[in-house]
């Protein structure tokens, strides 16, 4: 299951067990009761919610946080100097070896621009801004072989749905 | 957790009122319009309306422009109406803050159609002056300014609401409460709207300075290309200010469930001191979190990537657990009868909560990773403010063609069916990010377009509701007009 997946399948189960809460209050609305004991029960309901989002949602947010694409590692055997334009992108090298890291170094020579990776099968693996006077520094290790496309993921003027570029993936190179 | 005094508000006394039904009014069918143009770029991306991408383009820059716009406008209406029973406010600031909204929205129009501007609403330097001939400079600066005409404007206003809390109450600080809840006294306790304006004051202006600050340096290179922006700072400028004010849009509508509900359910809405420590905790971190916009710019310091991720986690503190929780135990066996609207405070409160989440989700470095920018991005701000805010704002409208009057009537049978379609429009949002469908491409892949074919119905069925909402607000408006 990629990230997507994982994503959305989270955000759909909580906006479910979310409704499923609102629609309880919904049903039993006309039944009318006391204020006191209903507050009661929500004051006992948000402290837990709220040591709960502190005492495990938190630690959560902060451990995923370690795995991020900001500390490029050492030296990647293979890199790829990648600049955008309005409206097509320029690498110095468009053919990479699975299994070994790659050092994407992306600029961009007017506008804002977004370097998207996205596999043979259409799926985005990796990004980052292609931004005019700084070179963003993107390691990606492709695991699979094949055609890959870099779409702009940032909105650059009239073509910005047409820069598209492709990165061959070859095997070998690789000892695992 | 002490609860402290309630301090009831009085039946309404609006002052400004008429221009409150005039900024509800112009909310309304503004908010027709733009949704059309949302309609048309969506049957441009399911290949069933052929659509110029330039056109698109300037299409989506009116369409974010614009809804933007009016959701401030709407909120401002209604924070407005609920906030001038508590503080003395001066309705002259309503009046010359439409004057210009009005001026800028027809200069933004000159320079999105005639002039071809197509920039989009984040206007993110150097993109408005460097079009590759798709737009003229004057189309630009006309645009720019006429941004800039608009926040004049809410900044007089936001300036306006400070003014009136400080002469009622002493200060912003006291606005928030925190004689309250850091010097524990019992006494000029803000009721829940004084504290949600206090905060939306502070943030707004906070984000209208720096917005005219990257308005104006955008505008100097424009007339003189020779001097530069720094991208990377102009970019933080320009999220801090789009984050901060399109988020302060809900804070200003939620006052309509803190002022609704209790009047629906004869139960009050405390301020507690948990309450109190939510705002002033949402106050802040509503500001520190705008780089969670920025997680794909590696040249960001690390530092402002974590805040950026861990605290946007964190924001969600306060709506999730205090202002929800609130909302749902006010009408918890409550014994009301459901009518539209409070079914649309209901709808309200969900869409804003559950909207969240996706947002929660992607403000993680590694999810951002792959989502940023895809259509997920569109997915989670349509669901607050299709389902969060604009149900918030129909509340109003419909609570005052009725004269005010809380008693349940008729059905609630049009929100929900506003809620079913909303919910599959949004989903079809979410579910492209999910298939990696990048945000903002006029044109889009046959496999893709299934998404946006279902998304264009759902819309179609929005469209339909929201004239209905906004129809039983005009056609009350002159006698709510004539009533004064
Ligand atoms: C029937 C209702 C609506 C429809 C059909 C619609 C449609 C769209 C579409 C197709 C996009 C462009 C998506 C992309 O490819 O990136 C968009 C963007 C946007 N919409 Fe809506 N929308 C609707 C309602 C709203 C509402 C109620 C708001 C706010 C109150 C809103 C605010 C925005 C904003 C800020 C953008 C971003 C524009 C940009 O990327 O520059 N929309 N909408
Ligand atoms: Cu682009
Ligand atoms: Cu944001």
């Amino acid at each position: 299951m990629n990230v997507q997946t994982v994503s959305v399948l989270l955000s759909f189960i909580l906006i479910l067990a979310l409704a499923a809460v609102f629609l309880r209050v919904r049903g039993l609305a006309h039944e009318g009761r006391d204020y006191a004991p209903v507050q009661g029960n929500a004051y006992r309901i948000r402290a837990f919610g709220f040591w709960f989002l502190i005492l495990v949602g938190l630690p959560i947010s902060i451990w995923l946080f370690r795995e991020n694409p900001y500390t490029a590692e050492a030296a990647a055997p293979q890199v790829i100097n990648v600049t955008g334009y309005q409206w097509y992108w320029e690498l110095d090298q468009s053919e990479v070896a699975a299994g070994v890291p790659v050092e994407f170094r992306v600029t961009s020579a007017d506008v804002n621009h977004g370097f998207g990776i996205y596999d043979a099968a259409g799926t985005l693996v990796a990004q980052t801004q292609a931004m005019p006077g700084y070179v963003n520094r993107l390691t990606h290790v492709f695991e699979t072989p094949g055609t890959y496309q870099v779409l702009c993921l940032e909105y650059c003027g009239l073509v910005h749905h047409n820069m598209i570029a492709e990165i061959v993936v070859t095997e070998g190179g690789s000892d695992g | 957790m002490a609860d402290t005094t309630f301090t009831h508000s009085p039946a309404t006394t609006d002052r400004g009122r008429r221009w409150v039904v005039l900024y509800l009014a112009t909310t309304g069918l503004v908010l027709l319009l733009m949704m059309l143009a949302g309609l048309w770029m969506r049957l441009a991306q399911a290949g069933w309306v052929y659509t110029d991408p330039a056109l698109f383009y300037q299409l989506m820059t009116v369409h974010g422009t614009g809804m933007v716009g009016i959701a401030a406008l709407g909120g401002a209406a209604v924070l407005w109406h609920f906030l001038s029973a508590h503080v003395r406010l001066n309705s002259r600031v309503m009046g010359a803050n439409f004057g210009l909204f009005l001026i800028g929205v027809v200069a933004i129009l000159v320079a999105d159609f005639p002039g071809r501007f197509g920039g989009a609403w984040t206007f993110l330097y150097p993109l408005p002056a460097t079009s590759q001939g798709a737009w003229p400079a004057w189309a630009a600066a006309l645009h720019l300014g006429g941004l800039l005409v608009i926040g004049v404007g809410f900044l007089i206003w936001c300036l306006e609401l400070a003014r009136g809390i400080i002469a009622t109450y002493g200060g912003l600080g006291r606005g928030l409460g925190w004689h309250v809840l850091f010097g524990g006294s019992m006494r000029d306790v803000p009721p829940p709207t004084v504290v949600a304006a206090t905060m939306v004051t502070i943030v707004t202006t906070l984000a209208l300075i720096a917005g005219a600050l990257v308005l104006v340096m955008s505008l100097i290179n424009l007339a003189f290309p020779a001097v530069e922006i720094n991208p990377l700072l102009a970019k933080n400028l320009i999220y801090f200010f789009g984050h901060t004010f399109i988020n302060a849009t809900i804070y200003m509508g939620v006052v309509a469930v803190y002022e609704l509900l209790p009047r629906i359910t004869d139960r009050p809405w405390k301020t507690t001191k948990v309450f109190l420590a939510a705002w002033t905790l949402s106050t802040t971190m509503v500001l520190i979190i705008f780089p969670h916009h920025l997680l794909m710019d590696f040249a960001m310091p690390v530092w402002a990537m974590a805040i950026g991720q861990v605290f946007s986690y964190v924001n969600s503190f306060p709506v999730l657990v205090v202002t929800g929780l609130g909302a749902l135990a006010i009408l918890h066996r409550s014994g009301i009868r459901w009518d539209l609207v409070s079914t649309l405070l209901l709808i309200s409160m969900f869409g804003w909560m559950a909207g969240v989440i996706p947002a929660v989700v992607d403000a993680t470095v590694v999810v951002n990773s792959v989502m940023h920018n895809t259509m997920w991005v569109p997915g989670h701000f349509h669901f607050y403010l299709l389902l969060g805010l604009l149900p918030m704002m129909f509340a109003v409208m419909i609570h005052l063609a009725r004269g005010e009057d809380t008693r349940p009537q008729g059905s609630d049978l049009t929100a929900l069916l506003y809620l079913l379609f909303g919910l599959g429009f949004v989903s079809m949002f979410l579910i492209g990010g999910w298939a990696s469908v990048p945000r903002r491409w006029a044109e889009h892949l046959p496999e893709w377009q299934i998404w946006d074919q279902v998304a264009s119905v759902m819309a179609v069925g929005v469209i339909a509701l929201t004239t209905v909402f906004v129809a039983m607000f005009l056609v009350r408006t002159p006698a709510i007009l004539r009533e004064g």
